[in-house]
């Protein structure tokens, strides 16, 4: 409860600072039309050489997109900005501030920021999918539905440990100015059903990045390609790997040493 | 003084300056490495970001190719293989100065320190970024050896083409290097050069081969990437090198990059004379 409370009180305040840059909501709609633009341009080329890739149509393509650009609407709007937030205190050494707090502290560093403002990719994101689903015509149910937004939101919380334990490396590797770029590369792989990549690389994207679970499973609920035993297994690594990101940031944690403040 | 005596003062100022410069950029390239040598792991999270995009690439297109039969347009998954590889080498290669630096740049007030100074600011960006592609490169071996390994590249590469890569990818480095910088010139104007620049970003997507090789993209945007510089940074330097290119195409595809870096040189001083009036910062 108390975190949800926090969770509100943060999120207020990025509200409030963010609507004084109103000009930026325009910049951060013009750069989801762009995203849509070239996921649906690159969609077109590809489907323009061929009618299948690996037995997945265009439409059910598009919604592979759509949940692609709303989680990674989530990730710019309350994870990313987080975590480099970490990394800097780190950094910087201010991180003392915060562990000074009555509160825990990976529930401090992973709700203190919201940009929400780029929360304008979940809403693109979201139409995508709904025209793509809408295409497909799988004939959805009230179940296929429930299971996709609850293995959208598993995706949100399996990219959110991928993050933090990428941020918590910053304990040992002081100069993370990498991490946006590493994330956005390896995201881009989301973008296509984790089945086309080969085996090493499937693998790698199941379990040590989990963009196969957090993209092409919730779409496959909503192309009629779900199986049950694929959500079990999902929900089973999400306990495994929220119970090792725990331990790995108090593990983390034990090595920081605050350089000023 | 006689006019012999005027002309030699001027002849030994200029080859004094080229040496200053000459010694900047290997002063700063310097820097550049060793910084990045000492920062390891920051220089391979980078590299492997950016190994994922061709990689991606590289699977969709060879999947592609198996759907229908073996190829597409005439390329093969050996092909593809190839041509993303040495993508990712062009790509180390092309990675400047943006405009998001810029945007950073001026709202800080980061550019008030470079105008006290003697030289361009440009030759830094270019020399910052030049050192860096060691390291890079380096860090990239043993990726490449991999994607190699499990993708099955086929070249049809003579020592011709290699010499013509060599000088291509620099070719390529400072046509992008400087239509970056007229871009990022734009946040004199306003702070939202990262809207302009993501523009730019999906223009090079469409017309310079970073997405697929360029005689599989449309016609329209075949005949766009003949007149405009993308090509010269992205698909010429990867065809130089797995082949298949006439002596002739190759020495013409190096004549175009300096055409394109000479007028891009020309714009940039004309440009930064104009925008420079415009800069007011607070801070540095």
């Amino acid at each position: 409860m108390n975190t949800l409370r926090l969770a509100f009180v943060f999120l207020r305040l990025g509200a409030l600072n963010e609507l004084q840059y109103r000009a930026n909501f325009f910049v951060a709609a013009f750069q989801a039309l762009l995203s849509v633009g070239v996921g649906i341009v690159v969609l077109l080329l590809v489907y323009s050489h061929t009618t299948s890739l690996n037995g997945w149509s265009e439409s059910e393509l598009l919604v592979v997109l759509g949940v692609q650009l709303l989680l990674g609407g989530i990730v710019t709007t309350a994870i990313q900005p987080n975590m480099q937030q970490l990394t800097d205190d780190v950094q910087q050494g201010k991180l003392d501030f915060l562990l000074t707090k009555p509160e825990d502290a990976q529930m401090l560093v992973s709700l203190r920021v919201v940009q929400i403002w780029q929360s304008v990719d979940v809403l693109s994101g979201a139409i995508v999918v709904a025209v793509g689903a809408a295409r497909v015509g799988a004939g959805l149910g009230v179940v296929q539905a429930l299971a996709f937004v609850g293995l959208l939101l598993l995706g949100a919380f399996l990219l959110y440990c991928f993050w933090l334990i990428l941020a918590t490396g910053s304990f040992w590797i002081i100069d993370m100015w990498f991490l946006a770029n590493l994330w956005d590369g390896v995201f881009q792989t989301g973008r296509w059903p984790i089945g086309i990549y080969p085996g090493w690389l499937r693998y790698s994207m199941t379990y040590l990045i989990p963009i196969g679970f957090a993209v092409t499973v919730p779409a496959q609920a909503l192309t009629g390609r779900l199986q049950w035993s694929t959500v079990g297994l999902a929900v089973g690594f999400a306990v495994v790997l929220g119970a090792f990101t725990r331990w790995f940031w108090r593990f983390g944690l034990r090595r920081y040493a605050g350089a000023s403040a | 003084m006689s006019a012999t005596g005027a002309a030699a003062g001027r002849l030994e100022r200029r080859e004094g300056r080229v040496r200053s410069l000459a010694d900047y950029y290997a002063t700063t390239m310097r820097t550049t490495i060793q910084r990045n040598f000492q920062y390891r792991a920051a220089t391979y999270g980078y590299t492997i970001g950016m190994v994922a995009e061709p990689t991606i690439y590289l699977v969709v297109w060879s999947t592609i190719a198996r759907g229908e039969g073996g190829s597409i347009g005439g390329l093969d998954p050996g092909h593809f293989a190839a041509y993303y590889i040495v993508w990712t080498l062009v790509r180390i290669m092309n990675i400047t100065f943006t405009p998001y630096g810029w945007e950073w740049r001026i709202r800080e007030g980061q550019l008030s320190g470079w105008l006290l100074k003697p030289i361009h600011p440009i030759h830094y960006d270019i020399a910052w970024f030049a050192g860096q592609k060691l390291p890079w490169l380096v860090m990239y071996v043993p990726i490449g050896v991999g994607l190699s390994l499990a993708f099955h590249p086929v070249f049809h590469t003579s020592p011709l083409s290699v010499v013509v890569f060599l000088v291509a990818i620099w070719g390529a480095y400072l046509v992008r290097s400087i239509g970056l910088w007229l871009l990022g010139m734009c946040t004199f104007w306003t702070t939202r050069g990262s809207a302009i620049f993501e523009t730019y970003l999906l223009a090079e997507l469409l017309l310079s081969g970073r997405l697929l090789p360029l005689q599989l993209m449309p016609h329209w945007s075949q005949t766009l990437a003949a007149v405009l510089p993308f090509k010269w940074t992205f698909y010429f330097p990867i065809e130089a090198l797995i082949g298949g290119y006439s002596t002739g195409t190759l020495l013409r595809g190096l004549g175009f990059q300096l055409l394109w870096i000479a007028a891009g040189a020309l714009t940039v001083k004309v440009f930064w004379r104009v925008s420079v009036r415009h800069y007011s910062a607070v801070g540095n």
